[in-house]
């Protein structure tokens, strides 16, 4: 036989029942029963796989187009981040925060920046540079969660919406590097504040993307989100009920989109989200199981939708309020935290991003762990898998929306 | 009267005479001991092979299309440099390109079906193409049941399919071939039924005749405009032509976000681009004969004006005519397909088969039967 590797796989999951079954019926006559079953098929979904967004591996046993197990192997993209954090002084840090979630890069480089100012006793991020982290971490999200819209698309088979979506992200940027003159690996925000002021105009160009992409979005919205083959493709599938995202620890949109009704910004503020929620510049949106149950792909990916509203009204609210002065603290060149130990949590475009560092008063951090919210948000993917078909799969990976490099720092 | 609307229809469709290029070598002035057994095949042969090389730089314009038509729709511009003017040459390049890369075979596959598989696969469409006329005078296989074959040989490129997967060896292609062999065999029957209707209404299975039947009104008597039951049939058509040839929504056999590349995951090189190239075959024969048969074909308001002004049919001028417009209405709906291509999501295989065995089915028998009635109907009112 041509086929011997698919025979041998075959074989490994040779039916112990039998395939043929005779019986005497009371009358004499014989009948035959056959048991037509096939055996298991076990796929490698990846580690080059365009479902896998990166270099994960998914292990799948399949019946037919039956998912009857899921697997998922990490480790692809592993380079050693916690252990880098170790070894290098605490400015030098920074640039390897960027790597982890490269798709929000600003995120990252906020949560350890506030991870290390939280060791240092009394010191305060000067206003400003308070909202400019602000402005740049929600535009961050914005051009993220354009990422998770455009990429899911893809999974589902639309391949448009995908390209609309990164004209969008070009524009955030191209924003991004007349601030600091990076488009991917930013490393702007530092430990104190900032590293750059915004150039002449930039805050204005802000305020007329925010216009643009209000219109953009409704348009995007109604193409894939609202779209007939999109919902029947989505709504129903991956259910993750209440319950179940708490146990699993699941946070960010994938929590949210099962109803769990939890935001850091809002429910431990940092920065200036606290005096922005009591101004009412952004809510929480949550899945309602609108379009199907409560919990299901389409929600996730409808919180997702919708966050990218909150998030552009938010970069309003700080465009109305900021003003004119310092953008970065004292901090030293050569910085010396003070021994202690500090986690922070701060709520990524994917979820919580914890960073936890132990500074025994010297140059480089003891310990430097990152909680990385695509680790935990993967684990729920193999639960959700089993018995669904192929092309659920796919969806359910699309939908937690996973970052790799983060997953395997 | 619907008889004798048939058999004047039929007295300018069906021309005495042979396949064009059998005539063109009648017409040379050979030698007398030239046996006419060798004219007839040099003829089909050069026939042929014209043929074959016109349906083959039409498909590459639909790849060069698609990939502008796509560019458009996402706010790129497709391929520009190419040949300069927006890169019309883009296609050629590609063909050589193709022609020059490896052409890879798996350690465990079966050589022989994996040899054989595309060539099925481009056999089968250029196969079916020989019954799809060019105009009233230019034809290479004259058929009387030029749907059936139609039907039967584009068919066929799912045995080629399932085998390329099957010889693969390779399970993403495993998945692909049997979700072809699925999708094909569960929309073989709405494609069948919903093309009965306006059979019902021409009365013929010849394309050729189809088209003469349409011929009145100036040109606009097209069979859509004539039979209600028509419009829901065309769409289930459409619907059913679209899972035929394996385009989007219903591209699960090669769905590259689930399967990688379904079927043609092994493949590289010059025999990837044959299964390439059967996709863009079949979406033209498929949007021919919806021209055909819903459309009017050769029929429109030019050809009614040189009817009028009593151009010949047989003449070169009438055969240009013909030929520019059933492949405008082809494109026509290239275009559409390209479109939906480039817009819809893909829908999930026990969809797909929702689809194809509980609603399209059904809603095409009833068309087939309202068309049917409708037809009755008429008959009885004037006549």
């Amino acid at each position: 036989m041509s086929n011997s590797t698919s025979d041998q796989a075959l074989k490994a999951h040779e039916p112990s029942y039998s395939t043929e079954e005779r019986r005497t019926l009371p009358s004499g006559e014989e009948e035959f029963f056959f048991d037509v079953k096939t055996s298991d098929l076990e796929v490698n979904m990846g580690p080059q796989h365009p479902a896998t967004h990166g270099v994960m591996r998914v292990l799948i046993r399949c019946d037919g187009e039956l998912v009857t197990g899921a697997q998922a192997h990490l480790g692809y993209l592993h380079r050693c981040a916690e252990k880098i954090g170790e070894n290098v002084e605490w400015l030098q840090y920074l640039p390897y925060t960027d790597r982890y979630d490269y798709l929000a890069a600003m995120n990252n480089n906020l949560g350890y920046s506030m991870a290390v100012e939280a060791l240092m006793p009394g010191f305060e991020v000067p206003r400003r540079a308070t909202m400019l982290r602000t402005i740049c971490v929600e535009l961050n999200r914005i051009a993220s969660h354009l990422v998770a819209y455009g990429t899911y698309g893809l999974d589902i088979g639309a391949i448009t919406p995908f390209l609309y979506a990164f004209r969008e992200r070009e524009w955030i940027q191209s924003l991004f590097e007349k601030i600091c003159g990076a488009r991917l690996t930013y490393s702007y925000i530092r430990i104190g504040g900032v590293f750059n002021d915004a150039p002449p105009g930039w805050l204005t160009e802000v305020g007329h993307f925010c216009d643009v992409f209000e219109e953009k979005w409704k348009e995007y919205r109604d193409l894939l989100a609202l779209n007939h083959i999109f919902i029947k493709r989505t709504a129903h599938v991956g259910v993750i009920p209440k319950d179940m995202a708490i146990d699993f620890g699941l946070t960010g949109p994938m929590l949210r989109g099962s109803g769990v009704d939890f935001d850091l910004r809002r429910d431990m503020p940092y920065m200036a989200y606290g005096e922005a929620h009591e101004a009412g510049a952004f809510d929480v949106p949550l899945g309602e199981g609108e379009k199907g149950e409560l919990g299901d792909c389409w929600d996730r990916f409808s919180v997702r939708v919708q966050e990218m509203m909150e998030s552009i009204k938010l970069v309003r609210w700080c465009l109305e309020v900021i003003e004119d002065g310092p953008i970065i603290g004292d901090v030293p060149k050569v910085l010396k935290v003070p021994p202690g130990e500090a986690y922070v949590g701060i709520e990524n475009p994917r979820g919580e991003l914890g960073h936890y560092v132990h500074s025994d008063g010297g140059k480089i951090a003891v310990r430097c762990r990152v909680r990385g919210p695509s680790f935990t948000n993967l684990s729920v993917i193999e639960e959700l898998m089993v018995g669904t078909l192929l092309a659920d799969s796919v969806a359910i990976i699309g939908s937690t929306d996973i970052v790799v490099g983060e997953t395997d720092r | 009267m619907i008889q004798e609307q048939a058999q004047q229809a039929l007295s300018h469709a069906v021309h005495p005479g042979s396949n064009v290029f059998v005539r063109i070598l009648e017409w040379l002035p050979l030698p007398e001991w030239v046996p006419g057994w060798v004219i007839t095949l040099g003829g089909v042969v050069i026939g042929m092979s014209i043929f074959l090389a016109v349906m083959s730089v039409l498909v590459m314009f639909c790849v060069w299309l698609e990939r502008k038509v796509s560019g458009h729709i996402q706010c790129r511009t497709g391929p520009m440099y190419a040949g300069g003017w927006h890169g019309w040459a883009q296609s050629i390049a590609d063909g050589v390109k193709l022609l020059l890369k490896e052409d890879t075979i798996p350690n465990e596959a079966d050589r022989t079906l994996f040899w054989i598989a595309p060539a099925i696969v481009l056999g089968s469409i250029f196969g079916a193409m020989v019954a799809m006329p060019l105009s009233y005078d230019w034809w290479f296989g004259r058929m009387d049941l030029g749907v059936f074959a139609i039907l039967a040989l584009s068919s066929t490129t799912t045995i080629g399919v399932v085998m390329a997967g099957w010889a693969s060896n390779s399970k993403w292609s495993l998945y692909g071939a049997m979700r072809e062999a699925a999708q094909v065999v569960a929309y073989e029957i709405p494609l069948g039924l919903s093309l009965l209707a306006p059979l019902f209404v021409l009365g013929t299975f010849s394309l050729n005749e189809a088209s003469a039947m349409q011929s009145g009104w100036f040109g606009m008597k097209w069979a859509i405009f004539t039979n209600p039951f028509l419009i829901p049939a065309f769409m289930i058509y459409w619907i059913a032509a679209l899972a035929e040839t394996k385009r989007a929504p219903f591209d699960l056999p090669e769905a590259e976000s689930e399967l990688v590349a379904g079927f043609m995951t092994e493949y590289s090189g010059i025999r990837w681009s044959f299964f390439f190239f059967e996709e863009y075959a079949a979406m033209l024969l498929m949007s021919v004969l919806a021209a055909f048969f819903w459309f009017g074909g050769f029929e429109s308001p030019l050809t009614g004006a040189l009817r009028a002004s009593g151009v010949e049919e047989t003449s070169l001028l009438f055969s240009v005519v013909c030929f520019g417009t059933v492949m405008i209405k082809g494109f026509v709906g290239i275009f559409l397909m390209m479109w939906m291509r480039w817009t819809l999501p893909r829908v999930r295989i026990d969809q797909v088969m929702t689809m194809g065995y509980k609603y399209l089915t059904p809603l095409a028998l009833f068309c087939v039967l309202g068309a049917a009635c409708w037809e009755a109907l008429q008959h009885l009112i004037f006549s």
